[in-house]
């Protein structure tokens, strides 16, 4: 029992005790400057899901998440399949792609930035020699797409590692047999190692979107700072602009509780529903 | 990984097995670009930079660029944010790692009123991050006057439960016979803790840690609220800080030089322990 108290005085304090915070803040509306506030009920809520731009952060953060989750995990998946054929050299082209697993999802989003940059980046100068002006400042799809690029790029190596562990584990002789019987390796693929593959790609799609949540804030502040317009903020990313930017705290405490349990829900349905049918 | 085994009924040499490699390299090539860009970048001078397209081969102003970076930086030297980034990963890290052995062992191993209770309510905070309730933690680290502090940086973020919920899976793979073996033995509960489970569990923290001075390195929004003292910066957060606001040329080389700089630490820790930490992995999917 005491074994479980410094945990739980952490948490207690810094994740119970701030989460009860914003439900009881989002009931108030207070001056910037938190000399007084007023008790407003659900007021906060109300204001926010009637505001424009609130509904479509959720729309953004929606396109936002999938897209990532489903470029980081397909190019993964796919560069895993690739090197798990391999009987030598898998281990150099491991090396090789793990290292971006270790660089920051602000530093990604700086080095996006640089190469998509309108005065010097030099994709940017290549587009225009081929005659298309990249303008990720204006122009709402292609700052998306930055922000969805660099986002999954930081990514791939994570869930490269994660399929490539998960293929090594399959048992040699299940394939063998599959392929004495005379199944092709497309059919081997989606018969018995993408079943397999799949504690692992539910562990990776739960990790993905969550990364796609909330730790691409990084990406984002660095690249568009949620611009232009709103056209890449994100749910956390609104969080902050309205919590620390705008100084709107009742409406930044009423979106963390959105979130929370946007999120709590999310995960207690995922784990629920694909326990039950992921094989193990 | 011993891999001799393996019969040529399953792969063939052939066009399939070059365009294996040809999907891999161009692969790398993708994930690479932007890491030798950033590269080059930090070796050139600013005026290479400014007249795109920017070369392609790295420059001659390494030690220029690299030399204004550290010593100097922008705001701060990036020396300074390098050792903040340091401490704070370590302390996340560490902290994390001790506190969840402990509570995963006490889940797992004991049975007392409202263990479900206490596992539930730490599985809750593995979704919810930082970033969440980032307001009112905010307050609270203000209220403890734990603004710029490497405890204020520490703490909320050792508050979650992805390491818990982990080392909880895989005590839970570990055969009861050896807690019974043990029992029979006479070892008291901590005793097999530290001399069973804890040598059981070398990988898994190895690995473990790994992730979690990476995930403590690149944090990324917590910092950058409540340090607002340049002097407590962290580097991944000091980056954007080094950009000019309005309509100013950013210094470029300096800038990744930075963004190089930042990136060295994990990189080093993730090639270094590739093995123990792969391992890991591949022991914890089992």
């Amino acid at each position: 029992m005491l074994l479980l108290l410094p945990q739980v005085l952490v948490t207690v304090v810094f994740f119970f005790y701030p989460a009860g915070q914003a439900i009881w803040q989002s009931l108030f509306i207070s001056d910037p400057f938190g000399l007084k506030s007023q008790f407003v009920g659900l007021g906060n809520f109300e204001y926010l899901l009637a505001d424009r731009f609130y509904r479509a952060s959720f729309a953004t953060t929606a396109i936002f998440s999938g897209l990532t989750t489903v470029v980081s995990m397909g190019v993964a998946l796919y560069l895993a399949v690739l090197a798990d054929r391999l009987i030598k050299g898998s281990g150099v082209y491991r090396t090789l792609l793990i290292w971006p697993y270790a660089v920051a999802p602000a530093v990604a989003g700086v080095l996006w930035l640089f190469m998509f940059n309108g005065r010097v980046g030099i994709v940017t100068w290549y587009l225009g020699l081929m005659g298309y002006d990249w303008n990720h400042v204006l122009n709402d799809g292609e700052a998306m797409g930055l922000v969805v690029v660099a986002s999954s790029w930081g990514r791939i190596s994570y869930n490269f590692l994660f399929f490539l562990a998960g293929l090594q584990a399959i048992p040699k002789s299940v394939i063998e047999a599959a392929a004495i019987d005379g199944a092709q390796f497309w059919t081997r693929f989606r018969t018995i190692i993408f079943p397999l593959l799949s504690p692992v790609t539910f562990f990776l799609l739960v990790v993905n979107i969550v990364y796609a949540f909330f730790e691409t804030f990084g990406v984002i502040h660095t690249i568009t700072s949620g611009g232009p317009q709103q056209a890449t903020t994100i749910l956390v990313y609104k969080v902050f602009s309205d919590g620390f930017v705008g100084q709107d705290l009742g409406s930044s405490a009423a979106q963390s509780v959105i979130l929370l349990v946007i999120v709590g829900a999310l995960t207690i349905v995922q784990f629920k529903f694909i326990e039950r049918r992921v094989h193990y | 990984m011993p891999r001799a085994n393996e019969s040529g009924m399953v792969r063939k040499r052939g066009v399939g097995y070059w365009l294996t490699h040809l999907g891999l390299i161009i692969g790398v090539l993708f994930i690479f670009f932007p890491i030798w860009l950033a590269f080059v970048a930090s070796t050139v001078s600013q005026q290479e930079i400014v007249r795109p397209p920017m070369p392609l081969w790295p420059g001659d102003q390494f030690i220029e660029n690299y030399t204004a970076a550290l010593f100097s930086g922008v705001n701060v030297p990036v020396a300074k944010m390098l050792l903040n980034s340091l401490i704070m990963a370590l302390g996340i890290a560490l902290g994390k790692i001790v506190i969840s052995l402990l509570s995963a062992f006490a889940i797992v191993y004991f049975n007392f009123p409202g263990r479900r209770f206490f596992f539930w309510m730490i599985f809750l905070t593995l979704m919810l991050p930082v970033e969440v309730r980032i307001v009112p933690t905010f307050q609270v680290i203000a209220n403890f006057g734990m603004l710029n502090s490497y405890s204020g940086l520490i703490f909320p973020l050792i508050a979650s439960a992805t390491a818990t919920f982990l080392f909880r899976q895989y005590f839970m793979t570990v055969p009861d016979e050896l807690a019974e073996a043990a029992r029979v033995d006479g070892a008291r509960p901590m005793q097999f803790f530290w001399h069973i489970l804890l040598p059981m569990s070398r990988t898994n923290i190895a690995a473990l840690f790994v992730i979690l001075f990476i995930y403590g390195w690149n944090q990324y929004l917590w910092p950058l609220l409540i340090t607002t003292d340049p002097e407590m910066n962290t580097i991944v957060m000091g980056i954007r800080q080094m950009f000019p606001s309005g309509d100013d040329v950013a210094d470029w080389p300096v800038i990744m030089a930075t963004s190089i700089l930042a990136m060295i630490p994990p990189i080093i820790v993730v090639i270094s322990m590739q093995k123990l930490f792969i391992r890991g992995l591949v022991d914890s999917e089992k």
